[in-house]
């Protein structure tokens, strides 16, 4: 168990160091396009990652970035995708919103709010198809429980049993709308019962708790007992995208108290101090394991600056004309 | 007279509108209290108060059908879709049910809908945040699908989409939200749905756009004047109804057509005004009928040089014109 607390923990800090990264390099101009961070999150997407195989599947989201590096994807090939290249994971065409990496099960995020759910019920039934004991995972926000995508597919995964686990990921808000303006229930978890499949609340800052619950669902999902939907209570740190100050314009559509009680739960820090606590590593140890993680990313930073950006020519590739 | 851009022309209209009828909200995501993630609505909730500029929960499908239901009964709701991508979970309550209602309720139903998305690349916005959805729509009878390219004429045509009786989509490139400005008139006035408007008069060649293109094919025409060529650019500002007479009328003066637009180009807008200008100006024609479009791949990428590489330009405007110029 200590090293899974270690590997859950080191997938944290990876995703976190890597956004952090990603907020500066936006903030200076250097990355295009909409960015969308993970921070304060990290406890879900490593919880429920360290918890699947790498043959299982994850749906993601636009704000994708920590789970792609959850699932165990590669710092350089996402870093030169945000940044466009050539070397990024989609060679440049997806960016922030669409990174994806078949190969370690990640089938992608999505810029569309609610377009994940139903592939990966459709994931779920090809293992199902295929006789083998996959299951698939769709992470979404709990602005998405509100699409019809979401409800489609809790039915539809009901109906037939699908080895599949819905992940809300509830951070409080869609976009800049409190979720308690856009649903008249405190938990997305309830929406379950209408579907007859077990829905469980769970502390999105207490990544073990987060990785206790998903093993459950997913050792249910692979007996072939059918789906769960899990809504994990989290924070969004940062906005609902980079730079949206900007366009704020001075709005403040969060309160103070509620950043401040955000960062005082920061998931990173309560499983640290656990570590220590338990004497599972010391602060030492987790203090070279950061730079360990810090020099990873800056070398993600290089490899994406310098590698090459995508030749004209390739508007054309992976597609028939 | 002020110049203003084509953002605050927008919100200027449906600001006038609501202030005259009290019939006139707005549903969409984060519309109110944000005013909408490019602003359109900025103070209206304020204004108007939350009843009637109401923040929907993320779910397209119901903002556009609840606003139907709204617009049968006496109001005049301006649905918002907050990118055009996000438009299609709503494609059957605007195909199967807005677009449909006047004809099987025998003209007792109309739906005075105004459904706003913005739409267009160029911003980075890569695959879902980037798209052009005109052709989807403007293949819809009982839909009218609008997309204005200066600020005078958004501001007249948003006021005309309230109005309307029928659901009107009115599509909002959003690059030229904040790029393009221009004078708008202080008194009150509408630009009428299915005219075009030549924005430059000429002999030799007629070019046709909507939206940013507009902007693009105006700088290719100065180039090509300096060619000694004379390019007539018509701003088309509704597809549907399309002012077929001042397509047909400005070729047959020319006897040359090129049509822009960044949709794709396979089943795009452009083969429908080609096909009209070949089955009614063709004894006019002097050359093909030609189109420059996106390329037929599957979605706007998001590294810059493929963006680019995807995007019309006025340098590829001004190739295309050279060519036609040449027969």
């Amino acid at each position: 168990m200590n090293d899974t607390i270690l590997d859950i923990y080191t997938r944290m800090l990876r995703i976190r160091r890597f956004e952090e990264q990603v907020g500066k390099l936006f903030s200076q101009g250097q990355l295009p396009g909409f960015v969308h961070l993970y921070i304060g999150e990290e406890g879900v997407g490593a919880g429920v990652c360290a918890a699947l195989r790498t043959d299982d599947y994850i749906v993601s989201t636009h704000r994708g970035h920590g789970h792609f590096i959850a699932k165990g994807g590669d710092l350089n090939a996402i870093m030169a995708e945000l940044f466009g290249k050539a070397t990024g994971c989609c060679k440049g065409k997806g960016g922030s919103m669409h990174v994806a990496d078949v190969s370690i099960g990640m089938l992608g995020a999505c810029g569309i709010v609610g377009g994940g759910l139903p592939m990966a019920s459709g994931a779920a039934l090809s293992a199902r198809l295929r006789g083998t004991d996959q299951v698939a995972v769709t992470f979404f926000g709990d602005g998405a429980s509100n699409e019809g995508s979401f409800h489609e597919t809790l039915n539809l995964a009901s109906a037939l049993k699908l080895p599949v686990l819905f992940v809300c990921e509830n951070n409080q808000y869609g976009e800049f709308t409190p979720a308690d303006k856009a649903m008249n229930i405190k938990d997305v978890a309830d929406r379950a019962g209408s579907y007859g499949i077990p829905g469980v609340i769970v502390d999105g800052t207490d990544a073990l708790a987060v990785y206790d619950v998903t093993t459950a669902a997913v050792a249910r999902a692979r007996r072939g007992e059918g789906p769960t939907l899990i809504e994990a209570k989290t924070h969004r740190r940062s906005g609902h995208a980079e730079g949206e100050e900007a366009f704020l314009a001075g709005q403040q559509y969060r309160s103070e108290d509620e950043k401040a009680a955000a960062q005082a739960k920061d998931p990173i820090l309560v499983l640290r101090s656990t570590i220590i606590k338990q004497e599972i590593a010391t602060a030492e140890q987790l203090d070279e394991l950061d730079r360990d993680v810090t020099q990873a990313v800056a070398e993600a930073v290089a490899f994406a600056r310098a590698s090459a950006d995508p030749a004209v020519e390739t508007l054309y590739e992976d597609c028939w004309i | 007279m002020a110049e203003i851009n084509l953002l605050e022309a927008i919100r200027q209209g449906i600001d006038e509108m609501m202030a005259h009828d009290p019939g006139v909200f707005i549903l969409g995501e984060d519309v109110g209290k944000r005013g909408g993630v490019f602003r359109v609505t900025e103070g209206l909730m304020d204004k108007y108060g939350a009843q009637r500029v109401i923040d929907s929960p993320l779910a397209e499908s119901v903002i556009v059908g609840a606003c139907i239901g709204a617009a049968l009964n006496d109001t005049r709701p301006i649905a918002e879709i907050q990118f055009a991508d996000f438009i299609h979970p709503a494609f059957n309550q605007i195909v199967s049910e807005a677009a449909r209602m006047r004809y099987r309720s025998n003209g007792d139903w109309g739906v005075p809908l105004v459904i706003r998305a913005p739409y267009g690349g160029g911003i980075h916005g890569a695959l879902y945040h980037s798209q052009s959805i005109e052709a989807f729509f403007a293949h819809v009878p009982g839909l009218k699908v609008v997309a204005p390219s200066t600020p005078y004429d958004a501001k007249g045509l948003i006021k005309s989409a309230i109005e309307d009786p029928d659901p009107v989509l009115f599509l909002e490139h959003k690059k030229t939200y904040r790029l393009i400005k221009g004078q708008v008139p202080d008194h009150d006035y509408r630009v009428p749905i299915g005219k075009a408007e030549v924005k430059r008069p000429g002999d030799d060649i007629t070019l046709i756009a909507y939206g940013l293109m507009l902007h693009f094919c105006l700088e290719a025409a100065q180039v090509l004047a300096g060619d000694g060529v004379s390019v007539e650019v018509l701003d088309l500002r509704s597809l549907r109804p399309l002012d077929t007479e001042a397509i047909l009328g400005s070729v047959r003066k020319t006897g040359k057509a090129l049509v822009v637009h960044e949709d794709n180009l396979t089943g795009g807008f452009g083969g429908e005004i080609s096909a009209l200008i070949s089955e009614h100006a063709f004894e006019h024609l002097d050359g093909p009928v030609m189109r420059l479009a996106g390329p037929d791949v599957p979605a706007m990428p998001f590294a810059k040089p493929l963006e680019d590489a995807f995007m019309p330009s006025p340098e590829k405007i001004v190739a295309a014109l050279r060519k036609l110029a040449a027969y």
